[in-house]
């Protein structure tokens, strides 16, 4: 980090100081929602950001902008970065995309990846994790472990990507225990710790034994450890918080897809791509099993065995909705499409999403 | 041996030109030392923030971006505040302008005239006056505090939006991401070429425009009618200003309803323009930066227009050097604390003097 | 059921803790007549400090005390732009907050990521073990009986002491208190460090207590809704937890409701905190003669004193 940081300070103080190896160094930028202080989403990125810097540093000088929060703030920040000279620009949250689309059309030489999102470009490439896929196995753990039946879900707010979570978690957890229930708390908030540690004690209070999170931050699991009952981590690997709570944490692996893209634009081959890795591409990492007996764990890594080879998909049609309407055929998997608007809950939740 | 202020006979031109800049002096000496004990070069570092943001017609083009509604709302604010009417709603009287005006694009969006433009924009300012009402309301009839009420409407609004565009409001064809339809030509603000391409082309859009007009118009009504001297006597003097028969209940209503639609206009200006739509983050604090923006002008509307762009400044200087120096978010923000911090000590020196008083006090010389 | 009752009672406690802390040392505050609307930039600080000192000796009685003497030292510099050099206390007040901020957000970046120390319960043999009533009085943490005998304490001062006498006669005349001996700087200097004092307790509070851990944002606006419970409770102490425990009663009561699956729509359920504290407080201010006799006059002009 010092490394590049000097380099910057050298390019800020004027080309004529000859600063030739700075100029040859191609810059790969990267835009976060929320501070990389926040151990959880933007943390992971700029993690994926540092793996870029270790393998390509002689090579590639990485930047970031945090705290650009989505609306007016966000097109200037992306666009004062295509001005900086990045040849590559990561926008990683999903409130960036109009402004990327936008910027991208202004500056056509410049490739842009966009997280999470769904417009694409000739020079906008989307990518995103396919997290449910963790969230399956960790249901059908939650389903062993649990002896109330009823898991504690903290959420943010209804976007589709946590929907589909939950589904894909409830999904995981009926294929072990079709009676499985979960209670659903949404604080309406991406950093409040206080909150989230709210939300997780009135869940355990009404009888979860289970704890889930779609939060960023470690508060449910500490939660959970002082109850003495069990949960998942989120984006990162919580254990440190919670030796004795956490049975696993789904977290975001940027890295292997960031060294990829910036190697791509390093040999020109750079394509606009959609890409949505999960477990099979070692986007979405289950971190080690931990407080559970050995059986569950030959469960759960058969069954992370069984995505990674494409055996099993956890959204296998057909599936039953809230409504009782089914979608999808038999034997195939629900489309991308149909996964990323999800704004429906599957059978068996028990909660209202706004229509 | 202490340090003193001591009340100048009157307040002091020269001070008032020189305070900023001896504001920003200090800033540098400051900030110039935190960089190099950073590792950075503090000149670099320095000229990325106050200077660079002024070098080239598209940085100009976002300092006006950025700073067109700190203005309009700061100078709402100022206005407000200078009769004592402590608005500090005015965030959510932004989003709820802008709730409201983007009703026509969400329900009628193949409507499209200048009819569309004009609807939205009175629409807006209605919004933010309807919301800025209730601690008017509540103020008047109730006597219940206007900075906690206008403060706590500012949360409830925001999640009312935030329900409006995750659920009702939802655009249909969106993927159920949290977002309307985008807004489409006449529901977007026009803008304006201010500079032509020849010497580096400088758009602005019309809400710069609403945003210098509503200054102006704000400056010629406090410094040179009736209503802006009532509203000033309010603020010193508020028993003189029952004597004359001035209304503190009128006055309520005036300034929240002033403030209140300026910042109506200012969110519906937002979403039909840079954000094109309506979606959960519409606006990064304006209508919080707004209360720094009023009081650092002086609580004069001209005043707050230099102000904004000061801040605005500050703001894009510290992305700026974020980008070129690898600072982090946090520095900057801490630097542009630093700086307020100067600007206010320094801005006192205009009505007070410094003194050192020591243990030993001379003797007044009698002047014959 | 009573098992659920007693979870919820406890939540609600602890949420309703930094908000009554960071209140309390504010309603000093504006007493003596300054308003500071730094305390979000202050209760950051002291979360920082508190978190990181605990860390680093391994005791979190240690992290308490740097958190208030961290809120007290930023104060400190809020109260100098303030009193010496009279600036604009709402600007000042939004600047510190920034600074705050921005420099928890420095402090702490070692800090992600990082388990921390947590502040234990009271436990008294046989008194906290009685059912129900037993961890509610006498399972608490110390902040939280501290938050109590501050307030406690600080109602006596005002209204019982001459000290807590010449603080609103600062208040509400600092010019009638100036002709009288009284230094009005020097008063206004130490309820300021107090109030400091007291936010950065609530930010230690936040990292020490509620969720052990240090993130950028913890604070999440609580320190503003401390200063909107302020004039909440019309500058009268008690009224302070009053408000505290209503604002934390119904955000609990709003994930109670979710999770017991109630279709209201959450965001409904977030909003009630806020308009009940507007719905309660057009209530409790329709003695508008109480109110103005405890609005600290003086509040938020500047003092210089006339020679």
């Amino acid at each position: 980090m010092k490394k590049w940081m000097a380099l910057a300070a050298a390019l800020a103080l004027g080309a004529s100081a000859g600063a030739a190896n700075a100029a040859d160094k191609l810059k790969a930028c990267w835009v976060y929602v929320g501070p990389v202080g926040d151990f959880g989403y933007s943390y992971q990125h700029d993690v994926g950001r540092k793996a870029v810097d270790k393998a390509l540093g002689d090579k590639v000088e990485t930047v970031f902008l945090e705290n650009v929060a989505e609306g007016p703030d966000a097109e200037r920040a992306i666009e004062r970065l295509a001005r900086e000279g990045c040849k590559i620009i990561f926008t990683t949250s999903f409130g960036f995309m109009d402004p990327t689309i936008k910027v991208a059309a202004k500056y056509p030489d410049i490739k842009f990846e966009h997280a999470t999102g769904y417009k694409k470009a000739d020079n906008v490439s989307i990518y995103n994790a396919r997290f449910y896929e963790g969230r399956y196995v960790m249901g059908q753990i939650a389903a062993k472990m649990s002896k109330t039946g009823t898991a504690g879900y903290i959420v943010s707010f209804p976007i589709p990507e946590v929907v589909m979570g939950i589904n894909a978690f409830m999904l995981g957890a009926q294929s072990v225990n079709p009676d499985f229930k979960v209670k659903i708390v949404w604080v309406n908030s991406w950093y409040d710790p206080g909150k989230e540690a709210d939300a997780a004690k009135v869940l355990l209070g009404q009888g979860a034994d289970i704890l889930v999170q779609h939060t960023d931050s470690t508060a449910p699991l500490q939660e959970a450890e002082k109850a003495g009952k069990l949960g998942f981590g989120q984006s990162s690997d919580m254990i440190k918080f919670a030796p004795k709570a956490q049975l696993t944490s789904n977290t975001d692996d940027w890295d292997p897809y960031y060294v990829a893209r910036v190697q791509a634009v390093l040999d020109g081959t750079w394509k606009s791509d959609d890409t949505w890795g999960g477990m099979k591409d070692g986007m979405v990492v289950l971190s080690p099993f931990t407080n559970m007996p050995d059986d569950v764990k030959k469960m759960a890594e058969d069954s992370v065995a069984k995505i990674k080879s494409g055996e099993f998909h956890p959204f296998m049609g057909p599936i039953t909705k809230q409504d009782g309407t089914t979608v999808g055929e038999a034997g195939k998997p629900l489309p991308d499409g149909e996964l990323l608007g999800m704004n429906y809950y599957i059978k068996g939740v028990d909660d209202k999403l706004p229509q | 041996m202490r340090l003193v202020l001591e009340k100048r006979a009157e307040a002091s031109g020269r001070m008032a030109i020189l305070s900023p800049i001896v504001a920003i002096l200090l800033t540098l000496v400051t900030g110039g030392i935190i960089f190099a004990l950073r590792g950075l070069n503090p000149f670099s570092a320095l000229y990325v923030f106050f200077v660079e943001p002024l070098t080239t017609s598209w940085s100009i083009e976002q300092l006006i971006v950025k700073a067109a509604p700190l203005a309009m709302i700061g100078a709402g604010l100022a206005v407000s505040y200078m009769a004592n009417v402590w608005n500090i709603g005015a965030e959510g009287q932004l989003t709820a302008g802008a709730i409201l005006g983007s009703a026509i694009p969400v329900f009628f969006p193949d409507f499209q005239s200048p009819l569309t433009l004009v609807l939205m924009l009175s629409l807006g300012v209605i919004g933010g006056m309807a919301w800025a009402a209730i601690p008017a309301f509540l103020k008047n009839r109730f006597g219940t505090n206007e900075i906690l009420t206008s403060l706590m409407l500012v949360y409830v609004i925001q999640l009312v939006l935030d329900w409006l565009v995750r659920g009702p409001w939802r655009d249909p064809k969106g993927y159920n991401f949290p977002k309307t339809i985008a807004f489409t030509d006449w529901q977007l603000l026009p803008q304006f070429q201010l500079i032509p391409p020849s010497i580096g082309p400088i758009y602005v859009n019309l809400g710069a425009i609403f945003a210098v007009v509503a200054v102006l118009a704000l400056a010629f009504m406090m410094g040179r009618t009736l209503k802006g001297y009532e509203l000033r006597v309010q603020g010193i003097a508020p028993r003189a200003g029952r004597f004359s028969g001035f209304s503190r209940e009128k006055t309520v209503w005036f300034c929240f309803l002033l403030s209140g639609g300026l910042a109506g206009l200012a969110g519906i200006c937002e979403v039909m323009s840079t954000v094109g739509q309506l979606q959960p983050g519409i606006s990064p604090g304006y209508g919080f930066t707004a209360i720094i923006v009023a009081f650092l002008g002086r609580l004069n509307p001209i005043g707050a227009l230099v102000a904004a762009f000061a801040l605005a400044i500050s703001y894009l200087g510290g992305e700026s050097a974020q980008v070129a120096l690898g600072i982090s978010d946090k520095t900057a923000r801490v630097f542009q604390g630093i700086l307020l911090f100067y600007i206010l000590a320094c801005d006192s020196l205009i009505l007070y003097r410094l003194k050192f008083i020591g243990r030993t006090p001379k003797l007044a010389e009698v002047k014959a | 059921m009573n098992d659920q009752l007693l979870s919820v009672i406890l939540t609600i406690i602890t949420a309703s803790t930094p908000l009554l802390l960071a209140a309390i040392g504010e309603l000093v505050v504006e007493r003596s007549g300054v308003l500071n609307l730094g305390v979000e930039g202050m209760m950051a600080v002291g979360a920082v400090s508190g978190f990181g000192a605990a860390l680093l000796t391994g005791n979190t009685y240690v992290g308490v005390l740097a958190a208030l003497v961290a809120g007290a030292l930023l104060s400190l510099l809020f109260g100098f732009l303030t009193l010496t050099m009279v600036s604009n206390q709402v600007a000042t007040g939004l600047a510190l907050t920034l600074l705050g901020l921005g420099t928890a957000g420095l402090m702490g970046e070692s800090f992600v990521g990082q388990p921390g120390v947590h502040l234990e319960r009271l436990h008294v043999p046989g008194l906290s073990d009685i059912p129900f009533i037993g961890p509610i009085l006498f399972g608490q943490d110390l902040m939280v009986y501290l938050s109590f005998a501050i307030v406690a304490g600080v109602s006596y001062l005002l209204f019982r002491s001459k000290a807590g006498l010449i603080i609103r006669a600062v208040g509400d005349s600092h010019q009638s208190a100036h002709a009288l001996g009284y230094s009005v700087v020097g008063v206004r200097y130490l309820c300021v460090m107090f109030g400091g004092a007291c936010s950065g307790l609530a930010g230690g509070y936040l990292s020490l207590a509620y969720t052990p851990q240090w993130v950028e944002n913890m604070t999440a606006g609580r320190g503003w809704i401390a200063l909107a419970l302020v004039v909440f409770s019309s500058w009268l102490p008690w009224r302070i937890v009053v408000g505290a425990y209503l604002f934390g009663t119904i955000t609990v009561m709003g994930f109670s409701l979710q999770a017991y699956g109630i279709g209201i729509p959450s965001q409904l359920l977030s909003a009630l905190p806020y308009l009940v504290t507007i719905l309660v407080l057009v209530l409790i201010s329709r003695n508008r003669a109480l109110i103005r006799a405890n609005t600290p006059a003086c509040l938020g002009q500047p003092f210089v004193p006339d020679r």
